[in-house]
């Protein structure tokens, strides 16, 4: 679920609020979007991707975690580099490689569905 | 649905859905000429299956010996419901489709042998380039913009659809028509698998309101594994896995074809099922992690590292968008069997590809790619045939204008659709009692939705969406009680052989009255 919207480092330009598949922020009065139906979030990661200044954080629960938990705590977020990670990864933004240019995966088995079962003819 | 039309826009062919079976059609029918307009409920780049998740394709380079091998070895498993000429043409307008794609700039990796590799896609990176695509292709892109409900004329050709623009005030727009594609995915039951939320399976109903027909319904119990506190359902990695009980003591669970099963039975009945990806060669890790960091970053931000710690997992539920049933398709060119109404990608049943068992590791994301291709080009041509125009009305119904007073809440139907759909007891281990135990209560649903339910700006979308997911539950339940056997996905507890008589198809349809068909077989080819 989404958990951040960095007061700190976004620049208000609602990329987030557009490009949310399931449009969870709404634009915020002081420029900032709020996340405004969070139970709607779908832990797609979309809006890290997207957001220029890495300023979101998508927790990987599908609810949201503890009031306590690290995971809504900015300092701990930023300091594990974890701030736009997703970004981070497909290497979208300046600077970097974009991911899929290095996504050579290592060829793997067909991933096998379930046996066929027997028919008796 | 009340409100005001504060959006009218016409074009030669619209195209409903924006993930990559409806951005292909909408390029395939711009290129034929027709002017274009897609709507998406979410934003075409970002939403929907491929998009979160990436694909990996049925890529064959044109070597016919690799291309025979690839359709033996799905047809021995695809309990002989697909067809060979369908297979044929997908590989073909997949590697041919893909060829343009890097053209339009795809960064494909280059492997260490100096190969470009062009079988698999990352998400954001292929959607982010379809948007662009379409765009330079003139298509107008209308995001935040879900389709609520078909235009059809008085003899039922669809010309058009209407919806609500969800982020300029719920306010209704109508785009009219020569011609539809339906791309909306398929229905995954909003069971927040992530990426998943937006398919609830509109499409469906919106041509079923039309006299549209399915096929392949009782396929769509696709379930994949997430870890337990979360919702990515990446399974390649999947692969290296060994598996763990509560106490750690590992669980023999066979190949991965009877693994899965045996997880099943296991979450099923309460037990913790743990996973570590222990058969992970160490030399190829670095590898793993740069070719699916969406199975990765979930485990690194809640600090597991998989190669080194067993961690707990759940089955998520897929529905149809991993499944294989969806809207019957009557001609190559991707047409249902409603005039003017075409279906591309997940929500078209997949069957002719990939049978009965999931085409989610390769054969799905080269049905988007070939049926966006073909349906977006056929509706151009029938667009230009000019037969639609006339007068129109909108056709939606349950959820959107209900016969009775207004009284339902969106949010209590989707947990009783939920109720009946999600748990494995119910729909991964199926059978005939417990199947029309789950149609009682769902057939009551769907005629309380369709006498009461309804709802105003974003709750007209909540309403729909639970309107058709109730429609979705229905006919796959039906479908899966007509195959009195077990075959690929489907399995019945209660008849766990397969029936070789019912090696064919199963149609079925209808809204108020639902209704299956065996399809008549083929004369059998010597
Ligand atoms: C985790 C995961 C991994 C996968 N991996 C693979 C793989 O490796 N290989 C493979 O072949 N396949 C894979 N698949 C399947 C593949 O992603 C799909 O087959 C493919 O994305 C289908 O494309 P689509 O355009 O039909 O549907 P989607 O990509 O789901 O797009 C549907 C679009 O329709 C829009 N929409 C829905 N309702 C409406 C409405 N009412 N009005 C307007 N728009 C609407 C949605 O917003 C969305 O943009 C995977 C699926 C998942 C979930
Ligand atoms: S994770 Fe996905 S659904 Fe959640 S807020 Fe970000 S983009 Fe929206
Ligand atoms: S995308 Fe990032 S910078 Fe832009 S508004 Fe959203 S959070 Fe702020």
């Amino acid at each position: 679920m989404i958990e951040i919207v960095s007061q700190e480092r976004c620049i208000g330009c609602d990329r987030c609020v557009e490009v949310c598949p399931t449009s969870v922020f709404d634009t915020g009065p002081g420029g900032i979007p709020v996340i405004a139906r969070v139970q709607d979030c779908q832990t797609c990661f979309m809006c890290e991707a997207y957001c220029p200044v890495d300023a979101l954080f998508v927790a990987p629960q599908a609810e949201p975690v503890e009031p306590g938990s690290p995971l809504r705590d900015e300092a701990y977020v930023t300091a594990a580099g974890l701030l736009g990670g997703y970004r981070k990864k497909i290497g979208w933004g300046r600077g970097r490689t974009p991911g899929a240019l290095r996504a050579v995966g290592p060829d793997l088995p067909r991933p096998t569905p379930a046996p066929p079962r027997k028919e008796h003819r | 649905m009340t409100a005001e039309v504060t959006l009218l826009r016409h074009a030669d062919v619209l195209v409903l859905g924006g993930g990559p079976a409806g951005a292909w059609a909408a390029i395939a029918a711009a290129e034929a000429g027709a002017d274009v307009v897609l709507a998406d409920k979410g934003y075409c780049g970002t939403s929907g299956s491929a998009a979160a998740g990436g694909n990996n394709l049925w890529y064959l380079p044109p070597d016919p010996a690799l291309r025979e091998a690839a359709m033996d070895a799905r047809e021995a498993i695809a309990g002989r419901l697909t067809e060979r000429r369908w297979m044929e043409r997908v590989i073909e307008e997949t590697y041919h489709q893909i060829g343009r794609l890097a053209g339009w700039g795809y960064p494909f990796p280059v492997d260490e042998g100096g190969v470009e590799r062009r079988g698999s896609l990352q998400g954001p990176e292929y959607m982010r380039r379809m948007r662009r695509k379409a765009h330079r292709s003139g298509v107008r892109i209308l995001d935040h913009h879900p389709a609520l409900e078909l235009l059809a004329t008085p003899d039922g050709t669809a010309v058009g659809a209407a919806g609500i623009r969800r982020q300029d005030g719920g306010g209704r727009w109508e785009v009219r028509a020569g011609a539809v594609v339906l791309a909306t995915g398929g229905c995954a039951f909003l069971s927040g698998a992530f990426g998943l939320d937006v398919d609830t399976g509109d499409g469906h109903l919106m041509a079923a309101e039309l006299g549209a027909e399915l096929s392949g319904m009782e396929f769509s119990n696709a379930y994949a594994l997430s870890p337990a506190y979360g919702a990515h359902t990446k399974g390649l990695m999947m692969q290296f896995a060994s598996y763990y009980d509560e106490a750690g003591r590992p669980l023999e669970l066979g190949d991965m074809g009877t693994a899965r099963q045996a997880v099943a039975r296991l979450l099923a009945d309460g037990r913790q099922v743990l996973a570590r990806l222990d058969q992970a060669p160490p030399g190829l890790r670095e590898a793993m992690r740069r070719s699916q960091p969406n199975y990765f970053l979930p485990l690194d931000k809640a600090g597991i590292d998989p190669f080194t710690q067993a961690y707990p997992v759940r089955l998520v539920m897929e529905g149809t968008v991993r499944g294989t049933g969806g809207l019957r398709v009557v001609g190559e060119d991707c047409a249902t069997t409603v005039p003017g109404l075409y279906a591309a990608g997940d929500v078209a049943t997949r069957e002719l590809i990939t049978g009965s068992v999931s085409g989610g590791g390769s054969h799905n994301g080269a049905w988007a790619i070939s049926s966006g291709t073909w349906a977006g080009a056929a509706a151009a041509a029938f667009a230009t045939r000019g037969e639609g125009r006339a007068r129109s009305r909108p056709a939606g119904r349950a959820g959107l204008r209900p016969h009775g007073p207004a009284t339902g809440a969106a949010a209590e139907v989707v947990r009783a659709v939920q109720d009946e759909v999600l748990p494995l007891d119910r729909n991964y281990f199926r059978t005939a009692a417990g199947l029309r135990r789950s149609l009682t209560s769902l057939d009551r649903l769907w005629t309380d939705v369709a006498a009461h339910l309804s709802g105003e700006g974003r709750g007209a979308l909540r309403a729909r969406q639970a309107a058709a997911m109730v429609a979705h539950g229905r006919w796959m339940y039906r479908a899966a009680l007509a195959r009195a056997e077990s075959r690929g996905m489907h399995q019945r507890l209660d008849r766990p052989e397969a029936d070789p008589r019912l090696a064919r198809r199963i149609h079925v349809g209808g809204l108020d009255e639902v209704w299956t068909a065996p399809e008549e077989p083929k004369e059998a080819v010597a």
